[in-house]
């Protein structure tokens, strides 16, 4: 058990280590190069300037070269500074994390509420009017554009009712927990909407499987309510699935998460990305995307792990 | 099959719709700057948006790129997707431990920073002529690409999966006694029997394609304005939803009805050709 998780957590890093270096030529081929779009802002910039800033910032030499130099320089702890923000990268990240992270985790935590008992509930009369109904629901769920979801949310409470705001993350000036709270209302709605469709999916589909096993008919002809069978004996079997498939969600649950914070203006890993992909800062993009992808790694291989470790039957000696 | 009859009737509308109004003399793309922003009326009936073009045939024609990028991304991905898995499946050993090992990486990337990036690529840099590269069309194909960059794992799992449990079946066996090489028995003995959990697969991909391309549509990176397609259609909505939020509502919507039509159509399909008995409880 050990030696997988060594070998998986190698496996990790050598591929944040390639994704590093893709996304570092990529980003070299974005539109706009810094110092030609200083030399276009700025009249009086010679072309000999623009050599010497280029020099200057290490842009003359080769693509392998300057990886390696941003390669040790992050490894040795300076992540660069974000032309966008005017602050080292560090800074700017912090904060963003956190509140991507409460975005996430308060919808993840959400969607499970709402999808597990309607996954069961469903599970229990399978092509019933119940389950049809959440079925329906489910898929509702996952086929809506999130953007759209989003849009229809705002309409509905900012512009119709004006209950909730229709973006940002504080008030300006406030910095108590009760307001930050109201601006999470509608970003966390929209999200969670939106994972649950899937989840209830995943929970439907392991409770039927789960009801399908002897154990199950055992526990009924023992006379068991059913109650009893579901709680008792079939979920903590559908726990395993659930854990597995939760964790591999983690990656649709940041793309979701992008979106979400681009439409309400949440100040947000995801809008982080997307304005310095767009602001053409390629410190803070590269750092912020490396992050995104590691987040998203480790969430797998805590699944993968955990999957190992609940499951006496899986073993990955060897 | 009530979805088989609203997607029927959604592609016939998408592909029929504007060379249809066309002929009528409507133009989808006249701009009448007086009449912004117009709330639905008897000259259009779903109102303007807001450079005064006819929201309804805009979505006509917003909904034809829209599908036929969702199609042609299907397509691909299944193309690709269908390669990779029967080499893996069928290949076995090494070949396969590879493939899967790439497949598993790429499923667990984050999706939408990565397509992001790959989005804002400069083409050009990357050497393409420049008269290539700035077109509407090059930004359709641009987004095709990418989804089907992707969207392939899904796929080649599925068929890997068929085609390891066809492997051991006796065709093969036969074919082989017979002399027939590794390539000619993967592709025209095993790969026909695998057929149907592609066609489940792509069906249901159609919608996540879709989906994928309104996002980058709607953040700016997927198809070009003034191209239509039906996720750019809500990007300016959002500045305007106090004034006019009915511009919001019906691109979306329509994303939202064919996507789930697909899915059902995939779930359905899927029930028709892989059956499994629900039992109750």
């Amino acid at each position: 058990m050990a030696g997988y998780f060594v070998r998986r957590l190698v496996e990790t890093l050598l591929l944040l280590l390639v994704m590093s270096f893709l996304i570092y030529g990529l980003i070299g081929l974005m539109p706009g190069d810094p110092i030609d779009l200083m030399v276009s802002a700025d009249p009086n910039l010679t072309a000999a300037d623009a050599l010497r800033l280029k020099a200057l910032q290490g842009l003359d030499v080769p693509l392998p070269e300057r990886y390696w130099r941003w390669l040790s320089a992050t490894l040795s702890g300076d992540l660069g500074y974000s032309r966008l923000y005017a602050r080292p990268v560090l800074e700017v990240l912090g904060p963003r994390l956190l509140n991507t992270l409460l975005l996430m985790g308060t919808s993840l935590i959400l969607a499970l509420v709402i999808a597990v008992p309607a996954g069961i509930v469903a599970a229990l009369d399978p092509r019933g009017p119940v389950d049809n109904t959440i079925n329906l629901l489910a898929f509702a769920g996952f086929s809506m554009p999130s953007f759209w979801l989003g849009l229809l949310l705002i309409i509905l409470f900012s512009v119709q009712l004006g209950w909730l705001p229709a973006g940002g993350s504080a008030s300006i000036g406030e910095s108590g927990l009760l307001d930050r709270l109201r601006y999470l209302i509608l970003p966390v709605l929209t999200l969670t909407l939106l994972t649950a469709g899937t989840f209830i999916r995943f929970v439907r589909a392991a409770m039927l499987e789960a009801l399908r096993e002897d154990f199950i008919r055992t526990a009924r002809v023992k006379g068991l309510s059913t109650t009893a069978v579901v709680i008792r004996h079939a979920l903590p079997h559908t726990a395993l699935a659930m854990i597995t498939i939760t964790a591999l969600h983690v990656g649709s649950l940041f793309s979701g998460a992008l979106v979400v914070e681009t439409i309400f203006a949440y100040l947000g890993m995801g809008k982080l990305i997307y304005d310095a992909i767009l602001g053409n800062d390629y410190n803070l993009a590269l750092v912020a995307l490396l992050l995104a992808t590691l987040v998203t790694l480790v969430a797998n291989l805590v699944a993968d792990l955990a999957y190992g470790w609940l499951d006496p039957r899986i073993d990955y000696g060897g | 099959m009530t979805a088989g009859w609203l997607l029927a009737a959604l592609v016939l509308v998408g592909l029929v719709g504007p060379p249809l109004c066309r002929a009528f003399g409507l133009d989808g793309e006249a701009v009448d700057l007086f009449g912004r922003l117009a709330p639905a009326s008897l000259e259009h009936p779903l109102g303007t948006d807001e450079l005064g073009r006819d929201l309804l045939l805009r979505l006509l024609e917003g909904g034809r790129i829209s599908l036929a990028v969702g199609l042609a991304g299907a397509l691909l991905t299944a193309v690709i997707g269908t390669a990779i898995g029967l080499a893996a499946g069928y290949a076995g050993g090494r070949v396969d431990a590879a493939l899967m090992r790439l497949t598993d990486a790429i499923i667990a990337l984050p999706l939408l920073p990565l397509l992001i990036v790959l989005a804002a690529v400069d083409p050009i840099k990357l050497g393409l002529p420049a008269a290539l590269a700035d077109g509407g069309l090059a930004s359709i194909w641009r987004i095709v690409l990418l989804v089907a960059l992707f969207g392939w794992t899904t796929v080649a799992r599925l068929v890997r999966a068929a085609v390891l449990s066809q492997k051991e079946r006796d065709y093969v066996r036969a074919a082989r006694a017979l002399g027939a090489g590794p390539w000619r028995i993967a592709v025209r003995h095993v790969l026909p029997n695998v057929a149907s959990p592609i066609i489940v697969a792509t069906t249901l991909s159609i919608g996540n394609i879709m989906l994928t391309e309104s996002v980058l549509s709607f953040l700016g990176l997927g198809i070009q304005p003034p191209l239509p397609s039906w996720g750019n259609m809500l990007t300016n909505a959002q500045e305007l939803i106090w004034q006019a939020p009915h511009l919001a509502v019906w691109p979306g919507a329509l994303i939202f009805l064919t996507v789930i039509a697909f899915n059902l159509l995939g779930d359905g399909l899927q029930d028709a050709l892989d059956p499994r008995g629900d039992a109750g409880i």
